[in-house]
């Protein structure tokens, strides 16, 4: 046995000026390239939200425009661009990217430096893939150039991302502790493993058929591939839902890691739940088929064969991915009945996983086609409570495991009432999107706003549609000023907080057995795992369940 | 403090080999995808009593096969090296490499070979810009196979001789990519 006190040598010094930029840049520490995706999407973010925010104003008033109409397409290909790609997808990565290889027990991420070009590859083609739609390129832009660039930097940017994910899946099956078999490894990291794995299947697809479209666009010809529109077509499953559901496995590996923590127990049953989060990975196939798997309207009138061919696709695309979220949801919530303590990660679990499945049944619902859904703002509303979670869990994350990468803590009293602002916010943004969305509110993807064109979304409604419009305005701000408080208190105290402490948390996972920051290589020595739980067995206070 | 038990260093657990499976695995949905628009345009184009491939241009058939066939022999320098390797011989190890890239190389000429005599457009329609999409990523995976045996061939006889799981990481990189190219040479040349 080895006392692990050894407060080994933290991060190597970064230097000042040059050599600290020179540092963070060629960085192939998982943590600090991990900060590096959680900060640069945290900045996107609030841009992000801005965006979100201007779109919902603009469309509190159905009969006139406060902003200048040819802009209103480029701001919505930036808002979901911005919000799936550049915000929700590089920001759980980053944080599975810093937290995982310390609850496997390893001393770093397999392949930093493939981490880290993807890091970087990420970086350059988000930057370009905006500036391009802004330029006005992107799916529906008018410039050909810029939209060229666009296909080509969004394609860089999702592999970019990918690189990273191999790295992050082949720690996981390879780096693990000694003892630390499969059905030991910590919430999070399982729950990254399924995200990594089905990434690597739907993430290509998408490339893919941005490759096809980029081609086809970049030669254009008689084809039904050329033009903007093939771009919203096919590449449309990559930037709503069930895909972008994957993006938020994590947030269920994190719900189960801090009501653990909170409880102080052992959380069964360990192997459902692994199930559960597992059956969330089936909304991969929707990539799988690349168009929208639906119940067609007028379902009871078709034939016994016909409803089975529309049934068994939707069963698997979007109704197993929501009976995996509800699961996972309603078994790790079984855990709260110990009375958990005071724990503002938890509160964030608890809201991205209630946000995740309001989600995912919102998704299934919207492809039902008797319910008249499609090609309204419900999509967006689904899509909204997605992102939003992801944002929420990405807070909680940082609060949760940022002792171990700053050394510092953010005070849970301060934290708590923003989670819970953040949550309300969500809520706001999105649940009246879909109830605009029962009121018609047409919507989509990638929308063409062009008044008067046949086929672009013409924004034409009045009623209490104007309404929902308002209430999601405010769920936008209010994420704003959350998001934007957050951060300021995240800055502050892990700036000038107070020290975390190695076990802050009283946690059960590897990650606690080191110094908090960790040091560069992680751990001191490496370290023998008997349960799923290693901490929680040196803890007999804490054993009440053994 | 917490105390743990603690281990040695466990002996290292295959990580390039698991990193290039899911780099296949990654590659192997890319190609999928772009085959399954392949067929979908085709049989849409073909149920609306249309010619899906344009009959001004042809490939050359004889290049297509012969790029398959080529990746048998691939296959069996690259195991080669993997047989030689674990005997530590470093002789038939370079040998066998090296015939694999020059064999990759082969396969890459080939392809370039149909590009050159069929002389399609892209932007000639559906068909052209599917065909270079799809036949595009494979010669792009080929190539990312031939830089694969360049590396493994200078890391291993550039002195690191017990670094054998490169050398199994590229084997299966031509076994899982012959896969791969003969579901595109079936659904590309054969079925058109």
């Amino acid at each position: 046995m080895t006392t692990i006190d050894t407060h080994a040598t933290s991060a190597a010094p970064s230097g000042a000026g040059l050599a600290s930029v020179a540092d963070w840049v060629t960085t192939t520490d998982h943590k600090k390239i991990g900060r590096l995706y959680i900060g640069a999407s945290a900045l996107a973010a609030i841009g992000a939200i801005v965006v979100a925010g201007l779109l919902a104003f603009e469309r509190t008033d159905a009969t006139g425009t406060a902003l200048p109409i040819e802009s209103l397409t480029q701001l919505f290909s930036i808002y979901r661009f911005g919000l799936t790609y550049v915000v929700l997808l590089p920001l759980i990565v980053g944080i599975a990217l810093c937290v995982v290889p310390l609850q496997v027990g390893a001393r770093s991420v397999a392949f930093p430096r493939l981490a880290a070009t993807g890091f970087w590859a990420w970086f350059v083609g988000s930057v370009t893939a905006i500036v391009s739609i802004a330029a006005n390129g992107g799916p529906n832009g008018g410039n050909t150039r810029f939209v060229d660039l666009f296909m080509l930097s969004a394609a860089v940017a999702i592999l970019g991302v990918l690189a990273t994910v191999v790295s992050l899946a082949t720690s996981i099956l390879t780096t693990r502790a000694p003892g630390m078999n499969m059905r030991r490894v910590p919430w999070f990291t399982w729950s990254v493993l399924v995200m990594s794995l089905t990434l690597l299947v739907a993430l290509p697809i998408l490339i893919g058929d941005l490759l096809v479209v980029y081609l086809a666009h970049k030669y254009p010809s008689t084809s039904e591939l050329s033009g903007n529109r093939a771009i919203g077509e096919w590449a449309e499953f990559g930037f709503t839902q069930p895909t972008t559901l994957l993006f938020l496995i994590p947030a269920f590996g994190f719900f189960a890691e801090t009501v653990a923590t909170a409880t102080r127990r052992r959380l069964t049953p360990r192997g459902t739940i692994f199930a559960a989060v597992g059956l969330v990975g089936t909304a991969v196939y929707a990539a799988a088929v690349q168009a929208p798997v639906i119940i067609r309207a007028g379902f009871s009138g078709l034939s016994g064969s016909a409803k089975v061919s529309d049934l068994l696709p939707f069963a698997f695309v979007h109704v197993l991915p929501l009976l995996g979220a509800f699961l996972a949801l309603a078994l790790t919530a079984q855990g709260l009945k110990h009375k958990p303590g005071l724990n503002a990660a938890l509160a964030f679990g608890l809201f991205a996983a209630l946000l995740a499945v309001l989600g995912a049944a919102g998704n299934a619902l919207y492809h039902i086609g008797d319910a008249g859904l499609m090609g309204t703002t419900f999509e967006e509303g689904t899509w909204l409570a997605v992102v939003y979670a992801g944002v929420i869990a990405g807070m909680g994350a940082v609060a949760h495991w940022g002792p171990k990468l700053w050394g510092r803590s953010v005070p849970t009293k301060a934290v708590l009432p923003l989670g819970l602002l953040a949550f309300a916010g969500a809520a706001l943004a999105s649940l009246p999107m879909m109830i605009a969305g029962f009121a018609d509110q047409p919507g989509g993807v990638f929308p063409v706003i062009e008044p008067g064109v046949p086929g672009a979304v013409q924004f034409e409604y009045s009623g209490p549609s104007e309404l929902w419009n308002f209430l999601s305005l405010a769920g936008h701000a209010i994420v704003l000023v959350s998001v934007l408080a957050y951060l300021a208190l995240a800055i502050r105290s892990f700036a000038k907080g107070d020290a975390a402490g190695d076990d802050p948390w009283d946690g059960q996972t590897l990650e606690w057995a080191t110094t908090s920051p960790a040091p560069e290589h992680n751990f001191a020595q490496l370290h023998v795992v008997q349960s799923p739980e290693p901490l929680l067995d040196l803890k007999p206070s804490n054993r009440s369940d053994a | 403090m917490l105390a743990l038990p603690t281990a040695p260093a466990p002996a290292p657990r295959r990580q390039l080999f698991v990193g290039t499976a899911l780099v296949l695995a990654g590659a192997t949905a890319l190609v999928g995808g772009l085959l399954a628009l392949f067929l979908r345009f085709r049989s849409a184009t073909i149920d609306a009593g249309e010619s899906w491939m344009p009959e001004d241009y042809k490939f050359s058939m004889v290049a297509a096969n012969v790029m398959l066939i080529s990746l048998l022999p691939i296959c069996i320098f690259a195991q080669w090296a993997v047989y030689s390797a674990k005997r530590d011989d470093r002789t038939h190890t370079g040998l066998a490499l090296g015939l694999t890239g020059l064999m990759g190389l082969a396969f890459v000429n080939a392809q370039a070979f149909i590009y050159a005599t069929t002389a399609m457009p892209i932007a000639l329609g559906t068909y052209s810009v599917l065909f270079y999409a799809v036949t595009g990523v494979s010669l792009a995976l080929a190539i990312v196979g031939v830089v694969f045996c360049g590396v493994t061939a200078f890391r291993y006889l550039g002195g690191r001789t017990t670094d054998r799981e490169i050398v199994s990481a590229h084997a299966m990189y031509w076994y899982a990519y012959s896969a791969v190219f003969a579901v595109v040479w079936f659904v590309v040349y054969v079925t058109k």
